[in-house]
Order: C-alpha cells, then structure tokens, then sequence
C-alpha cells in the first residue's frame, strides 16, 4: 500500500509538477473517499427500502417482494431500472427551475450528513470537532427542498403537503436538538468520535432513555415517516410535497428520505447507544464496525416496526407532542443532566 | 397508588405502544397465509361459475335444442341465438350461439334456465383477450370449452345433483 502510494505520488508529480500536482492529489483522493461512502449508503438505502416491504409485509402475515429473484433480492435493481426509464413529466405551470432543484435540495443534505459519521474511531471522513452541530445544521437545508418542491409544482396537494411538512419538521428540529444536548454535556464535546469515546464506562441511553426515547420519536417525524407521515397523508394529499414529481425526480426523494431515516438510526446509536462500543468488554474481539451496524440495525427496524403498527396522527396533536409534551421534558431534562452534572463536580 | 397516578405513569411509559408494537411482533413471526397464485390455488366449489361451455351429449351430438331460454333469462343479454334453418322437429339446433363475456356477469341463470343442461358454467377463470371482439365466445370456442373441461364440469355437475 505504501510503495503504491509512493508510486502515484512519484508519477503524479512528474506528470503534473510541484505546483499543481498536490492540489489535483487532494481533488481526486478526496472524490475516491466521498464515492467510498457514497455508494454503500445508497446501496444500504435501496436495500432498506426492500428490507421496510419485507418487514411490514410479515408483520401482516403475507410474503412482500419474492418475485425478483430469490427472495427477491433484485427488487431494489428492479424499482432503480423502473424510475431512471420513465418519463419526467413537468406540470404545467410549474417553475422549471426550482421543480428540478428541491429533489437535489433533498437528496444532497442527506448525504452530506454522513461526511461526519464515525463508524469505527478510524473509520471518517471528516473528523471535524462540530460533528453534531454539523449534522444539525445540515439537517436543515432539507426543509427548503420540500418547501420549494411544494411551491414549485403548482399543486395544491403539494402545497399543503409541504407546508405540513415544513411546519412538522421545524417543530420536530427544535426537541430533536434539545435531546441532543445532554448528551452533549455528559461528554463535554461536540466531537461524534469524542461522544462515543466518552460513552466507555456507560451508554447514554441509562442516564438520558427518555432522551432517547423523545429523540427516536421525533427522528421519526423528523424524517416524516408514519406514524407522522401527515405530509404524504395519501387519503388527503395524495402523496403531500411529490404529488406533481415521477421518474427519478421522485426517486430523489425517495432516497433522501431513506438516506435520512439510516442516518437518524446511525446518529441514535452513537449518541445514545455507545456507536461502535461493544455492550460488554469481553465481545471487543468483535470488531466496532459491526456493533455499530447491529445497534443501527436494530433501530432501522424499529422504524418499520413503528410503520407496520400505528395509525397516523392528526396534524394538531402532531403540534401538541412536539411543543407541549416533547420540549418540555426535553428542556427539563437538559436541566436536570446540568444541575446533576454540577452537584457530582463533572464539570 | 391512585388511578390518576397510574395512568400517568403507563402514558409515560408508553404501555399502549409497547402493547401494539407487541401484536406486530408476535404477527411477524406468524407464518404467511399468502396463496402464490400461480403456483399454489386455492379450491373451487363444484358450484363456481366460470367460462361458458356447451355440453355434448354421450353420443357427441349437441345438447342445445335452440330453446332460446338462456337467451331470454339472460339479465345481461350477454347471449345471441339463432336457429339453423335446417332443423326438424325431432332435431332443432343452433347456427349461431354467441356470449359476450364482456357483457356477461357469471350470474348462471342460464345454466339454471337450460332444460337439457346444455349450457354450463365451467371451472375455468383464467381467460383473456386482447380486443373486444376476442371477448365474444362463438359455438365453436363454447363446444371446446367442454372439450377441454370435459372431466372437471362433469363431476362438478354430479356433486351438485342432488342438491338441484
């Protein structure tokens, strides 16, 4: 591997010069990292959308997917070929522009979150110390794709559908973050890598599970999956913000809602449930990647498991959760975790 | 502990979820009670109405004696006879006998109309066409309906006759 890179960075550098060569090197290893990350994300989120048919589809005694090969494994494959063959049909009336710019507006967040994911102490992109100030931030660019792509489509089912879902994910931001924030204390950094790292002698979720409880559900409606999928409510709205979208235009949003359910399992594992840490220190030889795995695992299935059980909530007691049951205890629990932290001289 | 007390700690503690989630669970490891269609059937009744079919007598001969009863009882008027101008009174017998199965509803009230039992409703459900005029059986599709079906309509008729 070294003599390899030596070889590269000699052939590089005659090819290109001192002056240029550094730069392009920095270019291209870093687009070869992001497309290593990439690709298994969206694999694990073409899978996840297999694995949520199969799931709910045992949970209502029938089979889901079995025709596309064994078990039906190609089904992904088969429902990608699907949506890139079909036509993008542009309503009319519709601003071209920023039609064609919310499902980027979607997808693109929901991958950028992953640049700050540890999933392993070696295994990051970018170990930046802000890692879950990033992830907050980002998470909320997704909100314009889903206002634009509303207001775009000159649908009203896709306006209602995105002004639910703006209302909803604004509300949902606010307990989201607040749950974080013990968290934050407990482990006196901002740093992914450092929470987990600080989470060695006990996981978060035994001082902070109605925490985690309170940040598993707003995750859910967050991500707007039932039962607080009210923006796609399909007796009202027909399918909420992309009603008016086909082909791969909806197949963005498709993803970034995916993407953005894994990547709310994949952050409550590593805030709350020690990330890469095995339970106990005699399972260590087991390595962090696949603790990891197992522990967001468990909470992607919960995701579908909550699916396959609740019926969906009405918009106003959706509004009541979120701002008089949830961020309440959120708020109190923050300042207990601080007068707790205080009285114990943590801090 | 007071009823207020308790229904506050079961709604923080989410008991209703966990119950539902409960049912969910204990479902998903159920096991299916899906039929793969095409590889696995369920049963028919001898009593299913499916496509027509004109039945032949032991002899091979046409049981139909253009009574023009189906026709008339038809509540769908799905069905058009005409007489062969070449019938006797001792041998009457159709030229024409069309079915429209778009129009038909799978009542079988011709089957209950007919006096030599000739028209029949088969087992068979699994048929298409790809115009409107493939839809409209003629005697020649109704006569090899029978042919085809001949064993499973004919037993399906003996299980039923004591019940007519």
């Amino acid at each position: 591997m070294t003599e390899l890179n030596q070889l590269i960075q000699n052939q590089g550098l005659a090819l290109l010069g001192p002056q240029w060569w550094p730069l392009v090197w920095t270019l291209v290893w870093t687009l070869i990292k992001i497309i290593l990350l990439i690709t298994p994300v969206m694999i694990l989120v073409s899978y996840y959308t297999l694995a949520e048919r199969k799931v709910i589809g045992y949970m209502q005694v029938r089979y889901g997917p079995n025709r596309a090969g064994f078990w039906g494994i190609l089904q992904p494959f088969a429902d990608a070929i699907k949506l890139f063959c079909k036509e993008t049909l542009i309503p009319q009336g519709a601003k071209r522009a920023v039609f064609f710019l919310a499902p980027a507006l979607t997808l693109v967040p929901a991958l950028l979150m992953w640049a700050v994911i540890p999933f392993s102490p070696e295994l990051i992109l970018a170990d930046i110390n802000v890692g879950i100030l990033y992830v907050l931030a980002i998470s909320s660019i997704g909100v314009y794709g889903v206002l634009m792509s509303g207001w775009s489509s000159n649908s009203r089912f896709a306006f209602l559908g995105s002004m639910r879902s703006a209302g909803q994910m604004i509300s949902y931001e606010v307990s989201l973050g607040f749950t974080l924030i013990p968290v934050i204390l407990l482990s006196g950094s901002l740093s992914l890598k450092d929470i987990v790292n600080a989470q060695q002698d006990m996981w978060n979720i035994i001082p902070l599970l109605p925490m985690f409880v309170i940040y598993f559900i707003s995750g859910v409606a967050e991500t707007n999956r039932s039962p607080f999928d009210l923006p796609e409510a399909e007796a009202e709205l027909v399918a909420g913000y992309f009603t008016d979208y086909s082909a791969m235009s909806f197949g963005l949003f498709f993803l970034g809602e995916y993407a953005n359910m894994i990547l709310v399992c994949f952050l409550g594992s590593l805030m709350f449930l020690g990330g890469w840490l095995p339970p106990i220190g005699l399972l260590s030889f087991i390595p962090g990647i696949v603790w990891l795995a197992i522990k967001a695992g468990f909470l992607m299935f919960v995701f579908l498991w909550i699916r396959a059980t609740f019926p969906r909530y009405r918009y106003d007691q959706l509004m009541r959760l979120g701002w008089k049951i949830f961020l309440p205890i959120s708020l109190t629990w923050v300042f207990l975790t601080a007068v707790g932290l205080h009285l114990f001289g943590k801090v | 502990m007071s009823v207020g007390v308790k229904g506050w700690v079961w709604t923080f503690g989410l008991r209703e979820l966990a119950a539902g989630l409960a049912v969910t669970l204990r479902y998903f490891f159920k096991p299916n009670i899906t039929v793969q269609y095409p590889e696995e059937r369920t049963p028919l009744s001898p009593r299913f109405r499916g496509e027509h079919a004109l039945r032949r007598d032991e002899n091979g001969a046409e049981r139909c004696v253009a009574c023009k009863l189906c026709e008339a009882v038809c509540p769908a008027q799905a069905i058009f006879i005409a007489i062969d101008p070449n019938s006797t009174a001792e041998k009457r017998l159709t030229s024409v006998y069309d079915i429209d199965n778009a129009k038909c509803i799978y009542c079988g009230y011709c089957q209950e109309a007919c006096p030599v039992d000739a028209i029949v409703l088969g087992p068979n459900f699994e048929f298409f066409a790809e115009t409107r005029d493939g839809l409209v059986s003629n005697k020649q599709r109704l006569l090899g309906n029978y042919e085809r079906w001949k064993d499973k309509i004919d037993a399906n008729l003996a299980a039923d006759a004591r019940y007519r």
